[in-house]
């Protein structure tokens, strides 16, 4: 079946890329487009290793087909440092040793960045429900919800 | 705290090393935080293949026949798969090296031969141009089964009238050997004393019944591989696994290739606990690509990680403990049947080792069965085996301490093990740090603070023994200066900031001055795969030893340069000293590396090892739960984990062990569980369904450091990673027992089941 054509916009920049009907956008990062820092972990939207913004809004790259990519912004993990700069939720993940494998860590710094966007100052409930999408087996989210508590206090104070 | 042999960390507080014990930043990091680092998934070569798996929609079936030709006929497939492309291995073959497996067993567990054992069991392979015609393509292979009737409990499965699933395993460890086959494999049996004279001396005996279901280690990554193969019969396989030799050695022993045909690239590893220490995807991956004559890839989804990889066992444990009116335990004994999946292999005789390992007990006696059901052939799981026998002994002494109206911690402290102790599993333990976690979860404030309605405390320990072992490590020193720093163990959870801090203390310079790799198969020597907590410890023995090497080079160029005997100059902060001159003349690592080419050449060292002397590791939770008595849902409101480690080489990465082990724990007391339906199928193969703590789940997890140095490492490192995972099961479980008033004996202590044990007890 011929592939569709689709017109978007990642990390900032124009972007077309041609897809099949059942691409995922995540299939469409990772394999037309070589952004592979978005992961696949589930592909059904349970453990949030492919998290990207949509016009600012958190999604699972995995849940959304590449053609439906037509016409928005697409944030990934690919776009969050500034240049050679991290941004403060990188910098106080690797201060804060809040990854040991580092599988999860895209997801999370995407739904983090997302989640200080709207709320610069969350509780730690409020952190601990917005990234309850997102699955670590590894560093049982302590030093992931200080380092997010970190980065948020020093977002604040730009 | 400290050592008389050692020099170690003098007092608490204070730190006698430059670098051991801070905590820069890991040396990947910036990778890892930016989408960059390359995890299995993430290879791409041109021209590759997908591969897919089809797997048994059967928990046990005869397989008839399977046709291929439609599939084949497919435009877009290159090749197809099935066990008739491997080669039979037989039950004595082995591979190159020691590894405990038998390799006739992973041959048919990655690819089904005569049977398929479990729902998902690997039954054909196809490789084609897209995913979606190799989707098409694994829906054309016709499979002909002859289903079996299924059995999935251990205590099921050992009864006479069970299917049996292999015709030729007879009971190993039974005097007289059976003369007809069964589902168990073997029979285990350590112990100490007599236990019944030592029952007869107890004033108050506890006996309780404990199950556990089959949990899975959860990582996030799926299994992933690609691999090319080259027409001069070289195999190159980039995998994500805990060990690339590993991968190498099971791989071309699967295929019936040489070693030094298969080079294996470590990929990032993305979460692994144990699961990722055997091979699914990379003989699969060889063959498509020896077929096709193209590159392979292969990766799971979440689905077949469950289906079709190793969780651990789930199981039964009968534990009875005696002990005199005064709290001194007299006799223990542990009766456990453990599920292996589809082929021998639990952990069970792990169980019965650590079980009362915590406890100088004179008599102990600890039998266990491993027993092979229609599930997926378990694997490794953080420290495998003890977990469950830590449940059924932690909980029951929690059940004794009330007895004999004894503060539980005070019961633990009474009976601790100590330097000397004679264990039941063998050995008399040298320095451990048992008493010392007691002592500090006594003087923790968590311990003391006051509980609200409905809220109970619980607190266990777990041992667990540590490994050594076959390590390598290799070292490059720079033109200016900076030190390369090579070993083979794929990194899972910051195990490069470790090698560079233990390299930048030995030769005195500064962390940022140390790179560490990890290297291919073909450029570095043989080194056992990560696990077993074994990597700090161990490759980091043969990392401080390759740095010796490089000193000894370093100071026999200063030697030179100044023209004097090499005694005469000493190594000190990263510089070497001429002892001989007045003003005590030094030169730089940096100024040595500089003119190394006046000197001999390029400066480098290496040590390859068999690491012995790793100590063993024990641990204390405290755990406090809120039980709802309407629904029966527990929430763990603070928790605890303080465990000896030895010394701490990256702090926040022991804390990150801890709080990580800690949780697993937790997601094993009271959500996870593998749930089969009449069928023998797998009802809940993804993350909605077979629920893992998240985030909300979960208040802050404390750690306590607690640092009784290993006498067998020079800086004194025990391995971490294994011990936290093993007191949470009771800890959570104690806690419930104080809040709801009842004891829970079977895992997990989900809502209903909890709701069940409290509307029971009214």
């Amino acid at each position: 079946m011929a592939k569709h054509h689709v017109t978007t916009t990642v990390n900032g920049d124009p972007v077309e890329f041609l897809c099949s009907t059942e691409d995922t956008l995540l299939d469409v990062l990772r394999n037309t487009l070589n952004l592979t820092g978005s992961k696949e972990g589930c592909s059904t939207g349970d453990c949030g290793a492919c998290s990207v913004t949509v016009d600012g809004r958190l999604m699972c790259s995995c849940l959304m087909l590449g053609i439906e990519a037509e016409g928005h912004d697409i944030g990934t993990i690919e776009g969050v440092a500034d240049g050679d700069k991290l941004h403060p939720l990188q910098k106080h993940f690797l201060e804060e040793a809040a990854l040991q494998c580092g599988i999860c860590t895209p997801g999370f710094i995407v739904a983090a960045k997302a989640l200080l966007e709207r709320n610069p100052d969350p509780s730690e409930t409020e952190m601990r429900y917005w990234l309850a999408g997102n699955l670590c087996r590894c560093t049982g989210y302590d030093k992931i919800i200080t380092a997010v508590t970190n980065a948020a206090a020093e977002l604040r104070e730009k | 705290m400290g050592n008389e042999e050692n020099q170690f960390k003098l007092a608490e507080g204070t730190n006698i090393y430059k670098v051991v014990g801070t905590r820069p930043v890991r040396p990947d990091g910036i990778e890892k935080v930016t989408g960059r680092a390359n995890f299995g998934a993430d290879m791409s070569l041109p021209g590759m293949l997908t591969g897919r798996i089809v797997r048994s929609p059967h928990a046990h079936a005869k397989i008839i026949s399977i046709n291929t030709d439609k599939a084949l006929a497919l435009p877009g497939v290159k090749a197809v798969v099935t066990s008739a492309d491997f080669p039979e291995i037989g039950p004595k073959q082995r591979g190159a090296g020691e590894a405990p497996v038998s390799f006739r067993d992973l041959s048919r567990n990655v690819m089904a031969r005569d049977k398929a054992l479990y729902d998902g069991h690997a039954v054909a392979a196809v490789a084609a141009t897209t995913a979606a015609i190799a989707d098409q393509a694994a829906a054309l292979i016709e499979i002909e089964y002859e289903v079996l009737p299924h059995v999935l409990i251990a205590a099921e499965a050992m009864k006479p009238d069970a299917p049996v699933l292999h015709d030729d395993m007879f009971t190993k460890g039974l005097d007289p050997k059976p003369d007809i086959p069964s589902n168990v494999s073997q029979r285990f049996q350590f112990g100490l004393g007599d236990t019944d004279a030592g029952f007869r001396e107890a004033d108050v005996v506890v006996e309780y019944d404990f199950t556990t279901q089959c949990v899975h280690q959860g990582y996030i990554e799926p299994h992933a591989c690609v691999v090319e193969t080259t027409e001069d019969g070289m195999a190159t396989v980039w995998a994500s696994s805990q060990g690339q030799f590993m991968v190498r050695n099971y791989s071309a022993t699967l295929c019936g290739m040489d070693i030094s045909k298969v080079r294996v690239l470590p990929a990032e590893i993305g979460g692994g606990f144990g699961g990722k220490t055997t091979v699914y995807l990379e003989p699969v991956a060889i063959m498509l690509s020896r077929k096709s004559g193209k590159p392979v890839k292969l990766v799971m989804n979440r689905e077949d990680v469950f289906r079709a990889t190793g969780p651990t066992s789930g199981g039964h444990a009968h534990a009875k403990i005696g002990a005199k009116k005064d709290g001194t335990i007299v006799a223990g004994e542990l009766t456990m049947e453990y599920e292996a999946g589809a082929f021998a292999g639990s952990p069970v005789q792990f169980g019965c080792m650590t079980g009362f390992a915590p406890y100088d007990i004179p008599n102990v006696k600890a039998v266990g069965y491993d027993v092979v059901v229609n599930r997926p052939k378990v694997a490794a799981y953080r420290a495998p085996g003890a977990p469950v026998a830590a449940f059924a002994v932690e909980s029951a002494l929690d059940e004794l301490a009330k007895k004999l109206a004894m503060d539980p911690l005070e019961l633990r402290e009474k009976n601790a093990a100590t330097e000397g102790t004679q264990a039941a599993y063998g050995p008399k333990f040298q320095r451990i740090g048992y008493l010392e976690t007691l002592e500090a979860a006594k003087n923790h404030p968590h311990w003391s603070a006051p509980l609200g309605p409905n809220q109970g405390r619980g607190i266990a320990s777990g041992f667990w023994f540590n490994i050594g072992g076959e390590s390598s490590a290799a070292m490059h020193v720079n033109e200016d200066g900076t030190v390369e720093v090579v070993t083979a163990n794929p990194d899972i959870g910051g195990s490069r900031a470790s090698m560079a801090i233990m390299a930048a203390e030995v030769l005195g310079i500064d962390v940022s001055r140390v790179k560490p790799l990890i290297a291919d198969t073909a450029s570095s020597a043989y080194s056992m795969l990560t696990g077993g907590s074994r990597v700090t410890f161990a490759v980091g023995k043969a990392v401080c030893e390759a740095a010796d090497h490089v000193i000894e080079e370093l100071r026999a160029r200063a030697a030179k340069l100044w023209d004097v005997d090499v005694e005469a100059v000493e190594w000190r902060d990263g510089a070497a000293v001429n002892t001989k001159s007045d003003a005590g003349e030094t030169l730089t690592l940096a100024q040595i590396a500089n003119s190394a080419g006046k000197t001999g050449g390029p400066i480098s060292g290496a040590a390859n090892i068999n690491a012995e002397g790793a100590g063993p590791g024990f641990g204390t939770h405290i755990c406090d739960v809120e039980v709802d008595p309407e629904t029966g849902h527990t929430s763990v409101i603070r928790y605890t984990a303080i465990q000896d480690v030895g010394t701490a080489i990256h702090p926040s990465y022991v804390e990150g062990q801890l709080q990580g082990g800690a949780v697993q724990g937790i997601g094993w007391a009271l959500n996870e569980e593998y749930v089969y339906g009449e069928d023998g199928c797998l009802q809940n193969g993804g993350f909605l369904d077979y629920r893992i703590p998240v985030a909300s789940d979960l208040p802050m997890i404390d750690t306590v450091l607690v640092e009784v140095p290993n006498p067998g490492h020079r800086f004194g490192v025990r391995g971490v990673g294994e011990v936290p995972i093993i007191p949470p099961l009771a800890a959570v479980a104690n806690a419930v027992a104080a809040a709801a008033g009842v004891r829970v004996t079977d895992l997990p202590i989900s809502p209903p089941r909890l709701l069940a044990a409290i509307d029971g007890a009214k």
